[in-house]
């Protein structure tokens, strides 16, 4: 397998700011622009990135198939869960109005903005592990030159 | 003066979009789609959607354009040359174009104040939402997330779908190089 070095600097050096900017998008989406949809597919990408570069290896032991197809499903609980929070605190399914508490509100987010965080934090878990699920069975199909 | 924008941008889109379809060579024709989609995110820019405008950058120009390209590894290079010129399906194509020109004729303006767009679902759920998610300032999140939180759960789920049923079908039953857990916790 030929290297191409210049490829392999400019990626390493570029993969900490896709992941932040991801992370960006996720955490910044009631402000601004973005969302878990988005922060997941970005976050995916930069994984995609790095094994397109380095091979299919080496970005599985980063993120181990095992435990990206727990992800898959885990971005979904944490989604569901957020309802059934709701509902056993006496609220309706997927009604943040009930997650509304008293503790240091200035400094923890209010009970909307709490549900959500939580909701956008599980659509971003399943957006980038199916992502990451779908290049790793595409491309372990055969060997990528 | 955005017209110096958008003009060009929707020419590249067609031109780009005749290219595609004229291409006989995949690989080239894949490169292509990445450009559209990079075109089309552009596009959205310009019309205030940054949401969509991000996604189309990841998903249509990045991602998608990763999918083919290793599909194209497992398949081939180049699409068979036709026998014959295809007459007929051109004229379906034409035709509808035409009928979707023709409907575009009875669409509002674009920008118009008075579209049913800007009236239907009421314009106090923008000013609703400052109050209800306690000065969240984005809407198209809070729309998203909290008021139709039902259709996000119900997107999200569709997203694991797919995934399970690309994973399902496409997933070797033996790896080769790793014998690792991952393909026994599924069957």
């Amino acid at each position: 397998m030929r290297t191409f070095p210049i490829i392999r600097v400019v990626t390493k050096i570029l993969i900490p700011y896709i992941l932040l900017f991801a992370f960006y998008v996720q955490f910044h989406g009631d402000y601004g622009p973005g969302g878990g949809f988005q922060a997941g597919v970005i976050f995916a990408s930069a994984l995609i990135l790095y094994g397109l570069v380095f091979g299919l290896e080496s970005v599985k032991r980063v993120a181990p198939p095992v435990v990206i197809e727990k992800l898959m499903a885990l971005g979904v609980l944490v989604y569901g869960m957020t309802g059934v929070l709701t509902l056993s605190l006496g609220g309706n399914f997927l009604d943040y109005a009930v997650l509304e508490h008293h503790f240091y509100p200035h400094l923890f987010p209010s009970g909307q903005h709490l549900g959500i965080f939580l909701v956008e934090l599980g659509v971003g878990i399943t957006v980038t592990s199916v992502m990451t699920m779908i290049f790793y069975t595409f491309a372990g199909r055969k060997k990528i030159v | 003066m955005s017209s110096l924008i958008d003009f060009p941008i929707l020419a590249l889109l067609a031109i780009t979009a005749v290219t595609i379809a004229r291409m006989r060579d995949l690989w080239a024709a894949i490169m292509f789609t990445g450009i559209y989609s990079f075109l089309s995110a552009s596009w959205m820019l310009i019309l205030d959607a940054p949401d969509v405008a991000f996604t189309e950058a990841a998903v249509g120009a990045g991602i998608a354009t990763v999918l083919m390209l290793s599909t194209l590894a497992l398949t081939g290079k180049k699409d068979r040359q036709l026998a014959h010129a295809p007459i007929m399906p051109f004229f379906l194509v034409l035709i509808t174009g035409c009928v979707l020109v023709y409907g575009t004729l009875d669409m509002p303006h674009f920008g118009d104040p008075n579209a049913p767009i800007q009236l239907h679902p009421n314009p106090s759920f923008v000013e609703k939402s400052q109050h209800d998610m306690h000065g969240l300032p984005n809407v198209v999140t809070a729309v998203l997330a909290s008021y139709r939180g039902y259709d996000t759960l119900g997107e999200t789920t569709v997203v694991l779908t797919a995934g399970i049923a690309v994973m399902i079908i496409l997933r070797k039953e033996k790896d080769d190089g790793d014998q690792e857990a991952s393909t026994e916790t599924i069957s």
